[in-house]
């Protein structure tokens, strides 16, 4: 399997060896709280939250503002260490690997991107690859064209040559992602990454992703607000509630009419389509 | 694509030198005992090699007593100011970072003056003291620069100029202390001079500038993505407090030498890596080298045309750089605004 990623610059690590069925995620027990010190209470308490990805899934996060969301994201990247239980990334505790090797094996796609100067969006990209050079870390030949191949990958090569700051909003959603895809991480974390597209830039970023993991072998941990999306391209969804993991499953066990109007305070209806796939609408007492 | 490899840095690197070496030779020429380009470039050849003798006595006092060391001075003043220009930008997130508008060359000039008074006579006393006040100055207008627990570009640089208002206050205090004597070679520094004090062994302090660039160089590809923010550096592996801690107190210690022997000379540390910038694009592993060099260059200009235009007579280096840098500010703050 290994050799397979190896030839193909395109795709993700490989699982290692030891882990079990392609298992790249392991979140178990794991709980985390803010500004807890011997005088205040937490401001937020998140968890205790398990969930797990393997190799070509795509996890959907979903939940109200303020439910711990991206804290529990923060976790899976390893930006912050859990209170108790365990976050492992290939069979490894992610907070505690050095900061270069996380960095090659998780690639967090942030909410947005702000360059104090002027930058290329090639230049951009190859800032991808630092986790893999040495000192200084020039670019060699090989970092260019995976480089090039993660562009290629998001369907960015025509804008190699522009200046970042003079994209469009989904332009610049892909060139944040095809960076992301430089460092070929196997695990590959977004926090809210359809909040500045149209809908159309939404579905085509939902789709991407989804091609990346069933093509490409990426475990990608999505977070987002996109109820209908997350059903529609993910092949399981942790719902998150008050810091707690409310539900987690496929999509058809998690949207249940009761669990959403209680999780979102809103009149919410499902209905499952031929597909097998459930839609969320709003429902009568509005 | 073409990535940046070490010989277009070394080729850029070594064109710069060039300029500032004909620089360095046009300045060598001006002043009241004449002297050809040929026999400039003869003697420092001559000088270069130790063959002290063969050269005519009074080529080597002029040059080698008077005006190298002045010029060397310059370099020195100049690649410091503008390296840790460089630095305080990429560190604090703010293009229009400078030591000078942040105060943080108030806070050396401080710490200078008061080892001035306290011990006048301590080797090094002068530069450690104005170190002190650099890093002391930077850490105060860090914490009165951030609003909500974030850094905020407007507050940190009011947050500068009330540091440096507020230090500038001090001095004038210190130097009522001062006799009258001193008083006017003290303002003339405080303007930024670059009258070379004898004492001063500018071995050393060329040690200790090499160091500081080198080690801010290092952290040059560290840099580069801080530039896209510090959570986002840190998702892709960089060690974001050691850089952090790296720069600040290199950049400082970088603010604390050229303070400690010319003044504070403003501008520089934001005019030359803009200008850099424009030229060569903003990869710092480009822009500390030729900051440094053009910093130099910037200032032995300056000083050139300090010592010339009101001839006989000679303007404080500041002046001149203040004259060039104020507009350019004023430039970069109001495109940044809109």
């Amino acid at each position: 399997m290994s050799t397979v990623a190896g030839n193909n610059p395109l795709s993700a690590r490989a699982t290692p060896p030891g882990a079990p069925d392609g298992l790249r995620l392991r979140v178990e027990q794991a709980s985390y709280a803010y500004a807890a010190t011997e005088r205040s209470a937490p401001k937020f308490t998140l968890g205790p939250v398990s969930l797990e990805a393997r190799e070509r899934e795509l996890v959907a996060i979903l939940g109200p503002n303020a439910s711990g969301k991206s804290t529990l994201l923060k976790l899976l990247a390893g930006l912050l260490k859990p209170l108790s239980g365990r976050v492992e990334v290939d069979g490894e505790e992610v907070s505690e690997l050095e900061l270069r090797t996380r960095a090659q094996r998780v690639a967090l796609v942030a909410q947005e991107s702000e360059l104090l100067f002027p930058l290329r969006v090639w230049e951009y990209v190859l800032q991808g690859r630092y986790p893999y050079g040495k000192r200084l870390r020039f670019e060699s030949e090989a970092d260019c064209l995976l480089a090039g191949n993660a562009l290629a990958q998001v369907g960015a090569d025509e804008l190699r040559d522009r200046w970042m700051d003079q994209l469009s909003g989904g332009e610049k959603q892909r060139v944040i992602l095809a960076r992301a895809l430089a460092q070929q991480p196997s695990l590959l974390l977004l926090d809210e990454p359809t909040q500045h597209l149209d809908i159309g830039g939404k579905v085509e970023l939902l789709r991407r992703l989804r091609k990346l993991a069933d093509e490409h072998r990426y475990t990608v941990v999505v977070v987002t607000h996109e109820l209908n999306l997350a059903a529609e391209f993910s092949d399981r969804i942790a719902l998150m509630h008050k810091g707690k993991c409310l539900r987690m499953g496929t999509p058809a066990e998690v949207y249940e009419r009761d669990v959403l109007q209680q999780v979102f305070e809103a009149p919410l209806e499902v209905e499952i389509r031929n597909s097998g796939r459930p839609r969320v609408m709003l429902g009568g007492n509005r | 694509m073409r990535p940046l490899t070490p010989a277009k840095i070394l080729s850029i690197c070594a064109a710069l030198a060039a300029v500032l070496f004909v620089e360095v030779v046009v300045s060598l020429q001006i002043g009241a005992y004449h002297m050809g380009a040929r026999d400039i470039v003869v003697t420092l050849y001559q000088g270069a090699l130790g063959h002290w003798d063969a050269m005519p006595g009074e080529f080597k006092s002029v040059i080698f007593g008077l005006r190298l060391p002045r010029i060397a001075l310059g370099i020195l003043v100049g690649a410091a100011l503008s390296t840790a220009g460089a630095g305080f930008q990429a560190l604090l997130r703010n293009p229009l970072a400078d030591p000078y508008v942040l105060g943080v060359s108030s806070g050396a000039a401080l710490g200078t003056i008061i080892s001035l008074i306290v011990t006048p006579h301590a080797p090094g006393a002068m530069q450690g003291a104005a170190f002190v006040g650099a890093f002391a100055t930077v850490a105060v207008v860090y914490f009165l620069g951030r609003r909500g627990g974030q850094l905020d570009s407007a507050t940190l640089l009011l947050a500068g100029i009330v540091a440096a208002s507020f230090l500038s206050a001090v001095i004038m205090f210190l130097m009522t202390t001062i006799s009258g004597r001193d008083l006017r070679g003290m303002a003339f520094w405080l303007m930024g001079d670059l009258q070379s004090d004898p004492r001063i062994d500018l071995r050393w302090l060329y040690f200790l500038l090499i160091v500081a660039i080198g080690c801010i160089f290092t952290t040059s590809s560290d840099l580069n993505l801080m530039l896209t923010g510090e959570q986002e550096a840190r998702h892709l592996g960089v060690n974001v407090n050691r850089v952090k801690l790296v720069v600040y107190i290199c950049a400082s210690l970088l603010t604390g030498l050229a303070v400690s022997v010319s003044g504070a000379i403003g501008y520089v540390g934001l005019l030359v890596p803009h200008v850099m910038r424009m030229l060569f694009g903003t990869d710092y592993r480009l822009l500390i080298p030729t900051s440094a060099i053009g910093g130099a260059i910037a200032i032995v200009l300056a000083d050139t045309l300090a010592r010339t235009v009101v001839a006989p007579s000679e303007l404080p280096v500041g002046a001149m750089t203040a004259l060039a840098g104020a507009p350019v500010f004023i430039y970069l703050m109001r495109r940044r605004m809109r």
